[in-house]
Parts: structure tokens; C-alpha cells; sequence
């Protein structure tokens, strides 16, 4: 499922590529394939809806930076977003108050909020320090309590022992009076699970919360969750005053659109996510991998990070405006693009994130040795500044210093340079033949074919 | 044993008293015959079929889970049939609507026959983490027995903290035996040691309960394919059902669960929980399109009777009543 949203979303960077700038029209038919990449993620529909409405206005007469596609540019900014939206008021967990502090966790069944109370209170004690009590108040679920109980045993925690005779809230009161009894600084009281259409389970959850005023009160939900997710965040949005979120069983290979949801519905944060089986296996929410997770285009956002972070743009333009001038490509030039691939983790690095169509045309490309570049990189930088300027005067007796002083063999530096001439050949034509965007896009394409021969 | 409460009162959860949820479901769409139209015409002024009525199927099935890929294709077969002027009004758009879905789901309806296969018949019983798997089996077992029929449950995950007492708990519920070892006990000794019991003690059936796993930890799916080879060893036709529970709160993930659990382990049956509350689990149609898996059972409440043979029609009705989800 994941390489076919990479598919699908690669297929939307392809047909944006080469279209200029980005138009009404342009970004609807992108806009609608983002739309469906979101909804097999499992974002609810009025979430996607709202979403898609606030990109576009956002994206819509916006300058696309020279460096970017417009198909990058516009997965840029819609990351961007997502991560805005996943990340607002990201926090971490609050224990700001006057011991015991109570954290509630709530969620439907099977959303995994037994598990999550014993690998928050692991955390807790091991992260934080802090003295934590458990305790449950499931007294449906059959060995809800005793899973409980088990798990404060193995991570080594305190235990109230609820009974399951008495009532929900009942347990509640006393597990809060046993924390302050035993001066815990911290007690998290598990619940059952339950619908959100089922209005008794509802009041009894509010009515727990009533009973021990928790500092944190925290919505569990499936990272599997589909769209109804939406429904049951809002009804237990309304029953409680929810604070925060944990999204559970984030190992697999769902795409996780459930949390986009709940974090807008609730208009809270999530505070982490749960990662595997193990009691260790909770970790603090990053904004960031999540929503390249939802999007699922990790590679292609990485590219377009790599390439505004460290492709220096004012030296391409440097070298375009030197070029349109009419003078020559020479080997400082090279020098700096041989320098900006290396920087951006070499050429098979790069090759790894271009999208599908790009990687065809490279397909012919030999493979790039990374270790070429670092040599080629040493014989430019074993010559003089007049030599770099003027390749021309690079005789015989020049070629041995210069191979000597790069470790190199006189042969490697003649290959350089006749490539060089080659490439400097290529740009002359090209500044001839055409406009500065036709070469700079020739450029970025043959550059790297044209160096490792 | 360990004195827990039922939500409901046992007084009228009787199997009889209770009407179940797809009656119930039926009773309600009886009251207009033209549910669907009733719930539609303020988009229908005259009954004619346009696009905001196609958008808002679309929203309903995306809504549902069933996915924009099978949605889509749906869709696109009932504007075929609308621009060739084969669907009239919105009556006849709804009833095409219905019968693609049905075409889809209809062969996957498939009830699981206990008694026409080997005794004991071996059901193992396989999903995700929180899937419903234990409470599954309880209610197996509860109509299962309700049938005369004799049954025995192993309590195969040893893994999480205090599964196999709640498995134990729904043996002592329904009185029936429950095979049990040690919790981190290998889950294929204590489900071989069931096959063997339920043998020895003249069994229909046997239940067999595993750990929750997800799909793409592969050792734990290696685990359960030893599970069915030791199975295997003591019956070679067993597990004679392989039974996938899906909770219908899932999303586009299930369909990749139903695929790997079934590469794994080939999946004869599903089960599809948590029908009561609003989500509507569409994504079996995708599941059903694609694997043509055999739908055998819905779960539809916490009670052991909460549980009733797969309907496709009442649950294709159910998916396309008016979602709560607001715009």
C-alpha cells in the first residue's frame, strides 16, 4: 500500500514537472490526487475536505522558489501544513501540579489504552522519575484489572488493587485517596473501553473524571483507526475535557490518517505514540513523522529538503549570469557542483530520491561511483587558481605536479579534463540554443552523467 | 471467578428477547420503504439524479471505509449507466448503487458449518491487537454451545498480561473447558495440547485464541504458521477455519491485515467486530473484491449474544444510511 501511494503521489510530481507555475487548474487535478492519497490514509472526509480548501488558498499565487519544481514546491508547502496542523501546541506531558497528578485515559475498545497506561507509567518512572500508581477501573472487560495488575508488576510500578464489586467511579475516589495516602507523584487511572454511542458508558467516564480531576486526560486511539475515528473523538471531545492524545499501534504500516483527524477534531495535541509490544516501546510525538507518514512521500520531501538546504542557489545564479555573459565554463565551476553533489550525500544518495520518471532517464546513466567525485574533487583542488580559470594552459609537465599532488595518475587527470572540455563544449551550445531555464535544466540533468564518465 | 459485572442486564439478554442488531436495523428501514429517497430528497428536488447526488454517495461510501479506490470504481459504473440514461430516477440509481455492492459482497457471504466438517473442527482464531479476538471466541462459544454443540477453548496468547485469564473467564461463563498453560508458554504447545484434548474429551469444536500481532512483524507471523503446522501434526486437515477478526473501526489498513494474515496462514473466514457503534467497516469490500474471503460473522455488542451470522444486505443497508459525520 505504501509504495502505491509513493506511486501515486511520485505520478503527481511528474505531471507537474515542466509546467512553469502553478495555476488554478494545474492544482486542482493535483489537489484531487492529494485528496485521495489522504483518504486512503484514512483522514476523514471532512478533515481532507477542510484541508485541501486551505492548501489551495495557501498555494494559489505563491512564488515557487527557482530551485523547486512546482510539483516539489507544492508537496513542500503541503507537508508544511500538515505538519503545522499536526504539530500545533505540541507539548509534552504536563505534571505541573500539586502531587498526586492524575492522568485519565479513555478511548473505545480495543484502542489499546491498558497497554498505553502501563507503558506511560514505565515511562514516567524511568524518563521522569516519578513515583506512579496505576489503577483501573475496568470492572467490564474480563481480567481487565489483572492485566493491570500484571503490568505494574513486570515494569515495576504501584498497583491499586480495584474491586471489582464496586463501581467504576467508587474505584476511582479510592485509587485517588491510596496515591495521596501513599504520596505518589503520579496516578494513571485506566477505564474501560466503550463507545461513544453508548450514553451510560459516556456519563460514567465523565463521572470518573468528576471523581478525580485528572491534570491530563487523554484520548487513545488506533493508528489503524478509519473514518469514524472522527465520530468518536468529538463525542469523547464533548463528554471530557481532553487534553492531549496518544496514538497507539503506530509500528504497522498504516498511514495513520486517524491522528489528522482526531488532532483536529479535538483540537489537541498528541503526546506520543506507541511503537510495538514492549512496555519500553512509547515515544514523545514528532509532528515531522507523522505527517510525512500520512502523506507517505518521504523521499520526495527529503529531496526537496536536501536541495533547498544545501544547494547553494546564489552560486547557480553566479554561474548562470557568468555563463549568459558569454564566458566560459570553467573548472571553478565544476569544482563548486562537484562540491554541491557531494554535499547532498553524493550521487547515489540523489539518484535514491529523484521520482520515478527522472530515475528512467538516469537508468542509462552509469552507476555513479561516489569516490569519482572525491578524485575529481582532489585534481581541482590540486591546481592553481590561473589553471582553474584557464584549463588551456595545463600542459604535460603541469598534469604530472597536478596528478602527484592529488595522488592521482596523469591519466585520471587527463580524463578529467577531457570531460571538462566536453562539458564546457555542451554549455556553449546551450547558451547559444537557448533561454537560462532550458539550460539550467540540462544542466541538472547531465551534469552528473557528464562528470562520472 | 473473578466477579466482573455485565453492562446489560442478563434478565433480557436472552437469545430470543433481544431482537438483534440486523432485525432491529430492518424494523427501523421498514418504517419508509424508500429509506435511502427519504434520506436523500432534500438533494432531489424532482427526483433527478445530478452530481451533488453522486457526490453524496460518494461521501456516504468514503465515509463507510469502503476506500476511494473501490468507491471510485463503483461510481464510475453508475455514471456509465446514468449517461446512458439507464438509471431514470434516484430510485433506480439506489438500486443499482445496491446491487453493485451486493455483487461484490453477496458471494462472500458465506455462514461457517461447523457440523459438516471433521470432529473436532478446529477453528483458529487470528488478528490484530485489539481486534476483538477473545470476546470473539467467548461468543463462538456461547452459540456454538447453544447449539449442542461440545466445545473446548485453548488459550493460545501467552503473550499479553492476563489474556489467558480473560479467555478463562468466558470458559467459566459459558461452562465450557478451557486448555491453558503458563503465560510466555510457546502458544503452539498449549494450542497442540488442545487439538489433543479435544480429541481425547470427544469435542466438536475447538477454539483456539492467539496473541494479537500486527501483520507486518514477521516473526510473530512465523510464530502463528507454526502454530497451524503443529495443528497440522495432530489433525492434517485442522485448522479447518482460519478465522480473521477485523474490527470494522479500521480503515484502509485492514485490507493489507486480511492480505498478510491470509498469505500467512490462508484465512478461511472473517469476522467483523464492533458493528454497534457508527463505524460501518466498508473496507470489507474492498477485502471481499479482492480476496473473496468468506464473511462469516459480525460482532455487535459486548454481550455473548451480541453476535449474528454476516447479512450482506442489511449490512450493505446499514453502510449507506446517513453517516453521523458532519461536514
Amino acid at each position: 500500500m505504501f509504495d502505491q501511494l509513493s506511486g501515486r503521489l511520485r505520478g503527481v510530481l511528474d505531471a507537474l514537472q515542466g509546467r512553469g507555475r502553478l495555476t488554478e487548474e494545474n492544482i486542482g487535478d493535483t489537489l484531487r490526487q492529494v485528496r485521495m492519497a489522504l483518504l486512503e490514509a484514512d483522514v476523514a472526509l471532512p478533515v481532507v475536505k477542510t484541508f485541501i480548501d486551505g492548501v489551495r488558498a495557501r498555494v494559489v499565487g505563491q512564488e515557487i522558489e527557482k530551485s523547486l519544481t512546482p510539483g516539489q514546491a507544492l508537496v513542500r508547502t503541503i507537508h508544511e501544513e500538515l505538519v503545522a496542523l499536526m504539530g500545533e501546541g505540541s507539548r509534552s506531558i504536563n505534571l505541573r501540579a500539586q502531587p498526586p497528578v492524575v492522568i485519565l485515559l479513555a478511548g473505545l475498545q480495543g484502542a489499546g489504552k491498558t497497554t498505553t497506561a502501563g507503558k506511560l507509567a514505565k515511562w514516567l518512572k524511568e524518563k521522569e522519575r516519578k513515583k506512579v500508581l496505576l489503577a483501573s477501573t475496568d470492572v467490564y472487560r474480563p481480567a481487565a484489572i489483572l492485566q493491570l495488575e500484571r503490568l505494574a508488576g513486570q515494569i515495576e510500578v504501584g498497583f491499586y488493587p480495584s474491586d471489582p464489586s464496586k463501581s467504576p467511579v467508587t474505584l476511582a475516589h479510592e485509587a485517588l485517596d491510596e496515591a495521596r495516602r501513599s504520596l505518589y507523584d503520579v496516578l494513571i487511572v485506566d477505564t474501560a473501553g466503550r463507545l461513544h454511542v453508548d450514553s451510560d458508558m459516556m456519563q460514567e467516564v465523565r463521572d470518573i473524571s468528576a471523581a478525580v480531576n485528572p491534570l491530563e486526560t487523554l484520548f487513545i486511539v488506533d493508528s489503524m483507526a478509519g473514518q469514524d475515528a472522527v465520530n468518536a473523538a468529538r463525542a469523547f471531545g464533548e463528554a471530557l475535557t481532553l487534553t492531549g492524545v496518544i496514538l497507539t499501534k503506530a509500528d504497522g504500516d498504516a498511514r495513520g490518517g486517524a491522528a489528522l483527524s482526531v488532532r483536529q477534531v479535538t483540537g489537541k495535541p498528541i503526546l506520543f505514540i506507541g511503537t510495538g509490544e514492549k512496555s519500553a516501546a512509547l515515544e514523545v510525538f514528532q509532528a515531522e513523522r507523522v505527517a510525512g507518514r500520512i502523506l507517505g512521500m518521504g523521499d520526495v520531501l527529503s529531496l526537496v529538503e536536501d536541495v533547498t538546504r544545501q544547494v547553494d542557489r546564489e552560486q547557480a545564479e553566479r554561474l548562470a549570469a557568468k555563463l549568459k555573459k558569454g564566458k566560459d565554463f570553467d573548472l571553478n565551476d565544476l569544482h563548486d557542483q562537484l562540491g554541491q553533489v557531494e554535499k547532498m550525500g553524493g550521487l547515489a544518495a540523489l539518484v535514491d530520491k529523484l521520482p520515478t520518471k527522472l530515475l528512467g532517464k538516469a537508468g542509462t546513466v552509469p552507476k555513479p561511483d561516489d569516490k569519482e567525485i572525491k578524485r575529481q574533487l582532489a585534481i581541482i583542488r590540486s591546481m592553481t587558481p590561473q589553471e582553474r580559470r584557464h584549463p588551456k594552459v595545463i600542459d604535460g609537465s603541469r598534469r604530472r605536479r597536478i596528478a602527484l599532488g592529488s595522488g592521482l595518475q596523469v591519466a585520471d587527470v587527463n580524463r578529467l579534463l577531457k570531460n571538462f572540455l566536453q562539458m564546457q563544449k555542451m554549455m556553449k551550445s546551450m547558451t547559444k540554443g537557448g533561454g537560462m531555464a532550458r539550460m539550467m535544466r540540462a544542466m541538472a540533468g547531465k551534469l552528473p552523467p557528464g562528470l562520472g564518465g | 471467578m473473578f466477579g466482573l459485572k455485565s453492562k446489560k442486564d442478563p434478565e433480557n439478554s436472552g437469545d430470543g428477547a433481544q431482537p438483534g442488531f440486523f432485525n432491529r436495523l430492518r424494523q427501523k428501514l421498514k418504517q419508509s420503504t424508500s429509506w435511502l429517497t427519504h434520506d436523500l430528497a432534500n438533494l432531489l428536488p424532482g427526483g433527478k439524479i445530478n452530481a451533488a447526488v453522486l457526490e453524496e454517495l460518494e461521501t456516504r461510501l468514503i465515509t463507510a471505509d469502503v476506500g476511494v479506490e473501490t468507491t471510485e470504481r463503483i461510481l464510475s459504473g453508475l455514471r456509465k449507466q446514468v449517461e446512458r440514461r439507464e438509471l431514470g430516477d434516484l430510485d433506480a440509481l439506489l438500486r443499482a448503487l445496491r446491487s453493485s455492492l451486493l455483487d461484490i459482497l453477496k458471494p462472500c457471504a458465506r455462514p461457517l458449518n461447523v457440523r459438516a466438517g471433521p470432529r473436532p473442527f478446529a477453528i483458529l482464531v487470528v488478528g490484530v491487537n485489539g481486534a476483538g479476538k477473545t470476546t470473539t471466541i467467548g461468543k463462538l462459544a456461547h452459540r456454538f454451545k447453544a447449539e449442542g454443540l461440545k466445545i473446548m477453548l485453548a488459550a493460545g496468547d501467552t503473550f499479553r498480561a492476563a489474556a489467558v485469564e480473560q479467555l478463562a473467564v468466558w470458559g467459566e461463563r459459558n461452562q465450557v473447558p478451557v486448555i491453558m498453560q503458563a503465560a510466555g508458554t510457546d502458544p503452539a504447545a498449549v494450542i497442540f495440547d488442545g487439538m489433543q484434548s479435544s480429541r481425547a474429551r470427544d469435542m466438536d469444536v475447538l477454539l483456539a485464541d492467539t496473541a494479537g500481532r500486527l501483520h507486518t512483524q514477521l516473526n510473530l507471523m512465523e510464530e502463528l504458521k507454526k502454530v497451524k503446522r503443529v495443528m497440522g501434526r495432530v489433525d492434517p486437515s485442522a485448522p479447518h477455519e482460519v478465522l480473521l477478526v477485523l474490527d470494522a473501526g479500521q480503515g484502509q489498513n485492514a485490507l493489507q491485515q486480511a492480505k498478510l494474515f491470509n498469505e500467512a496462514l490462508g484465512v478461511s473466514g472473517i469476522v467483523l467486530t464492533k458493528l454497534d457503534g457508527t463505524a460501518k467497516g466498508g473496507i470489507v469490500l474492498a477485502i471481499a473484491d479482492r480476496l473473496r474471503l468468506p464473511i462469516r460473522f459480525v460482532g455487535i455488542g459486548e454481550g455473548a449474544e451480541d453476535f449474528a451470522v454476516f447479512d450482506a444486505e442489511a449490512f450493505i443497508d446499514d453502510l449507506l444510511a446517513t453517516g453521523k459525520q458532519a461536514a
